[in-house]
Order: C-alpha cells, then structure tokens, then sequence
C-alpha cells in the first residue's frame, strides 16, 4: 500500500504540520487554540521521528520469530512513544491551566486575561 | 563506600522519583513523616553528589551505563557505537548537580513552612521532587533524548508548581506562560535530535561529538538548540515569560526555576563545547552568545529598575546576571581554537561565567526567598506598600543585604570575586563589552539600594504592627544559601580551583568527554 508513495512525501506533511503549528502559535490570540497549535507542532515532529525509522517495506522490530526481510528502526519508534506520552502530558496541564485563567479572569482571550505588564 | 560512589551517577536521579511518588502516600499518614522524608532524600542527594564531585576532582569523569554487566561498559561487546541509556558525569555537569541539590534542599527546607497553609501539600512535594529531577537528569545524562525526557519532566513540574496556588487570580497565567514556552522550546530539542538521528543514527552525545560532520542538518538542529535554550534561559528578546512565571510561583519554587533554566544554559554549554566544539564557525556563534548575553545584562536591569513589585524586580535582575554568564562563555567559545588568546583570558572568562551560575544560584535564590519572606508576612509583593519591615524581621534583613551586596558586586563579596573574573578577562578581548557589564553592576546597586529603602527602612507602618520575624525554617532555607555566599566570599580561590577551573576543562577538553563513551569498555 505505501509502495505508490514517494518518500518524501511523509516529510513534506512534517514540515507542512510544523509550519501550520508556528504560525497558530505566533498569531492566535485564544489560548485554547495556541494549546492546539502546540499539540499540532508535537504532532509533526513525532511524524517526523517515525518517517526517519521507516524502511520501504520494512517489518516490525520484533526479533522472535521474525520473518525475512529488513526490519524498520525501533528507537525512533520507542523516542515517539515516550513523545506521546510527553505531549499528552502537557496538554492536560496546559488546558487545566487555561481552565483556571478563564475562572479567574472570564475569558480565554490572551489580550484580555492578561493581568501582568511591563 | 566505593559501591555508593559508583551507582551514585544513578542513584542522584532515582532517590528524589523514589521519594517523589512516596510522598503522597505517606502523607496520608502523617504529613510530618513526609517532610522529613522530603528533606531527609534531599540532604542524601546532596551528600552523594558531594562524594561523587570529589571523586571526580580526584579520578576524572564517570560513566554509569544502565543495564550493563559493569557500569563502565558504554559500548557492549560486537558493537561499535552505544546503544544502552548513558549518564556522564564530568566536573561541568556535577557543578551543575552542586548547584541543584543545595537550591532544591534550600527551597525544600524553606517551603515547609511557605507552603503550610496551602491545601494539596502532598501534590506539592511530589512535583518538588520530579523538578529536581528534572534537573538532576539534564545534568548527568550523556544522551540527548534523555536530556529532552528531563528537559519535559522539569517544565511540566515546574509548570504546575509556578500555577500551585490557584486561589491567586494570576499565578495560572504565569504558569501557562512557563508551559507553553517549555513545550516549544523541548519540541525544537527534540525535532533537532531527529535531524542528528536521521545522519548518524546515533542519539548519544559523547558518540555524535565524534563523528560529528557539521552538515547542513547539523547547522539547523544547531539553531534550534541554541534557540530553545536561549527561550529557556529567558535570555533577552525571549524573556517574556520569565518575570511573570517567577512573580507568581511559590518563593521557594522560583529559585527552583532559577536554577531549572541554569540547568539550560548546561545545556546549551554542552551543545556548543562538547557535541559541536571546533568544528564550529566559533567567531560566529560565540559573538551571538556574547550579543544574547549583552542584551540581557543591559536590558534585563535597566527593566528591573522601574518595577516596583519586589520579585518581578528581582526576574529581571535573573535576566541580566545571566547574561554576565553568557558573556563569560561567549568569550572563551569565541577564542576556544586560539590557545593564545585562550591562555591568555578565555579560560579566565569562561571561570568568571561558570563561577558566577553558582554565586548567582546562591544570592538570588536568597534574595528570592527573602521576597517570599517579605510576602508571607505582608500578604503583597508591591514595593509602595511595604516599609519600615527592618524593625519586625531582623533575620531577613540580613539575610537581604547579603544578598543584595553579593548580587551588586560590592568586594569582598564573592559576587564581586566573579565579576572580576569577567570584568578582567573581558576588557581584554573587548573594552566595550567590559565597561556595560560594569555599568549594569552599577545599576544592581541602584535598584537593589531603592528596593531596600522601600521595603526595610523608614518608620513602622500601622498596618504592619502584626508582623514578627517568618518560622524557623523559611530562616534555615536562607541560611542554607547565606552560609553558601559567606563560606564563598571568604575562600573564592578556592571554589575557582576546584569547581570552576575543571568545569572549565571539561568543557574546552571535549576528547575527554567523548573518550569516557567511546574509548572505555571496547
């Protein structure tokens, strides 16, 4: 299924992703969408990581048993589980937070939930 | 003894995440029992990093290979490359653990009565202890996913202790700022660790340092590292976050941070001396250092003088000392492949700088927690609406202008031992660089006299007749740090000799630090 794909397109998507992500995080002003556009930026670079383990027509590092044939890398795949796991993380945290700002101050609009200046 | 020595690379990283997720559970016993185990954890860290720091002056750096059959084994048999999970613990990174486990006891000891009235205490601790882990972790580690793993735990527990207190309406604000700017800047590190996997397949540091190429690729993962810790280390222009974050977390949490963002700037050392070193363009990338650390230093204390509430005051002196440190390293990387000039005052800048993260560790994590003092006991940071505070709390009095003498330069202080350092070493590589790290020492003062006058001096107020002296041990967790700037004024010579001067070496010297992973065990 994936023989048809050139293979950079994956990479295209990544630098697509985190594009997309910089420019949300740079522009939006509503905090629960920069906390997307981060999510969006973890996306792309977890993309990126697998796209760099993928050998065309590679099988799961599984060494019992394995049939013939080259594997993919694992530590990519094991750097982007530890990633998810990371970016779920923050996520939670980062949205708890916004919650608390929009108790406190009514609105998710960083302009004007901002208290500090200067 | 000799056994402790060894597992202690590991055992510095496991005790606090032990003790970290003990906490809640004792502490539905009783939450004494957890306090002294908080502190108790913390006190043995310190004291192993102590054997280990001097096992390392004396034997040289120590690997610690987790999961081989002897710990020294980096590279297993029929491999030529790493594979297993590294730590590496040279004199620049257990400088850096010093500096960690006495701020982390400190902040432990004081918090205890900070944090008293506070609901969730058990929570409080548990991230007290991943943040030092956090820390600890960036600082041994010799691989860069691990450093991006400890990068991650330190800013979400960092995150979630600066937000701690919520009933306040603008901690989650300063909380957010942290987290956000965290997860962008571990996101660059990270994406940065894919670009050097993608060519050589390798993740560990000492083994990319030797087989570095300085690619196209490399020079962009390089941006992005040194763009992340800049954010980190709230160097000028990316420091937006940093006097809100550290205004509103708990005191004995922002000097926790304080250090957390050094922990970067490890970081940041590393990458530049250890994993590129010269194969740099080092003109180049140590004047963009020099630059960061030059903005900050001016920016960061000509901000600090119009501020009026005491702890966003001191962030942004947080700023500009640390530009004194980029500015000391700055130059050593800008001479690092000219042994003249470095002979002749790059080493020296580059002792000043080091000297400087752990005497700017030491007074403004005590000035921090003299702020916290201050509002503990008058319920407001605000400058304008504190005064005569002197006649109530003797301890913090002194305690502040310790502090305050150390962090302005006045002799014999061992602020004043540092800055010498960069001051002589810098004038020579450049005048101009000298003169405005002396006018910045000048402004320290000024704003730290002005801040003085208003909070400790003048006639008591009536609405601060109730104020007595902060409990016991918010005392201890100054005198800690106190104690630290005494003992360091008295002997500067030789605190240079045995922490500064072999951080330094193992930084310019990065063969020794690629040799620990790739010469030993074969």
């Amino acid at each position: 299924m994936t023989e048809g794909i050139p293979f950079n397109v994956p990479f295209l998507a990544v630098a697509a992703l985190i594009g997309i992500a910089f420019y949300i995080i740079v522009s939006q002003r509503n905090m629960i969408k920069l906390v997307l556009g981060l999510s969006i930026l973890a996306s792309g670079v977890n993309l990126f990581l697998i796209t760099l383990g993928y050998r065309k027509g590679g099988i799961a590092p599984i060494y019992t048993h394995a049939p013939e044939g080259i594997m993919v890398l694992p530590v990519p795949q094991a750097l982007t589980l530890t990633s998810i796991v990371i970016a779920v993380a923050t996520l939670a945290l980062m949205l708890s937070m916004v919650v608390h700002i929009y108790r406190h101050t009514g609105s998710t609009d960083s302009e004007k939930s901002r208290i500090m200046k200067g | 003894m000799a056994n402790l020595i060894i597992h202690s690379p590991i055992l510095i990283i496991a005790i606090p995440l032990l003790v970290a997720f003990l906490t809640p559970l004792i502490g539905r016993a009783s939450g004494k029992a957890r306090d002294v185990l908080v502190v108790a954890s913390l006190a043995f860290v310190e004291f192993l990093v102590i054997i280990l720091a001097r096992d390392i002056y004396l034997n040289g750096l120590r690997v610690y290979t987790l999961g081989a059959l002897s710990p020294d084994l980096t590279i297993p048999e029929n491999y030529i490359v790493p594979i297993r999970i590294i730590l590496e613990a040279d004199s620049m990174s257990i400088f850096m653990a010093i500096i960690t486990a006495t701020v982390s006891l400190a902040a432990a000891i004081y918090s205890l009565s900070f944090m008293k009235e506070e609901t969730g205490q058990d929570r409080f601790y548990t991230l007290l202890l991943l943040l030092a882990v956090g820390m600890f972790g960036m600082e041994l580690t010799g691989d860069l996913f691990n450093l991006f793993v400890f990068l991650e735990i330190a800013s979400i527990a960092g995150a979630a202790l600066a937000a701690f207190r919520t009933r306040f309406a603008d901690t989650a604000e300063g909380g957010f700022k942290y987290i956000v700017i965290s997860s962008v800047a571990a996101l660059m590190v990270l994406l940065a660790i894919g670009l050097f996997y993608a060519q050589y397949n390798l993740i560990n540091i000492g083994a990319l340092a030797h087989v570095m190429q300085y690619t196209m690729l490399d020079k962009i993962a390089l941006v992005l590292l040194v763009t992340a810790f800049m954010m980190k280390l709230a160097a000028v222009p990316l420091h937006m976050w940093c006097p809100d974050t550290y205004s509103v977390a708990p005191a004995g949490i922002t000097i926790m941070l304080v250090v957390a963002s050094y922990a970067c700037l490890y970081a940041l050392f590393r990458t530049c001396f250890t994993l590129y070193g010269v194969c740099l363009n080092l003109t180049t990338v140590g004047w963009i250092v020099i630059i960061f650390g030059l903005l900050s230093m001016f920016i960061g204390v000509t901000m600090a003088v119009f501020q009026t509430d005491i702890k966003r005051l001191m962030a942004y002196h947080c700023i500009s000392q640390t530009g004194y440190m980029l500015l000391g390293i700055g130059v050593g990387l800008a001479v690092l492949d000219n042994p003249e000039a470095l002979n002749a005052y790059g080493i020296a800048a580059m002792d000043g700088g080091i000297f400087h993260i752990i005497n700017n560790a030491l007074y403004k994590g005590l000035l921090f927690l003299t702020a916290g003092a201050l509002f503990y006991r008058t319920g407001t940071r605000d400058l304008n609406k504190m005064g005569g505070l002197a006649h109530k709390m003797k301890w913090t009095t002194i305690f502040y202008i310790i502090g305050a003498l150390s962090i302005s330069g006045i002799p014999p202080s061992n602020g004043f031992a540092s800055k010498l350092l960069i001051y002589e070493s810098v004038y020579q590589f450049n005048p101009i660089l000298a003169i405005v790290a002396m006018i910045t020492s000048i402004l320290t003062l000024a704003s730290f006299t002005k801040a003085f006058y208003s909070a400790f001096m003048g006639a008591e107020l009536p609405e601060y007749q109730e104020v007595r002296e902060v409990p016991k041990s918010m005392i201890a967790g100054m005198a800690i740090l106190a104690a630290g700037i005494i003992f360091f004024s008295l002997f500067p010579g030789l605190v240079v000799d045995r922490l500064a001067q072999p951080a330094t070496n193992a930084l310019i010297n990065r063969g020794v630090y690629i040799n620990g992973i790739m010469g030993g065990g074969g």
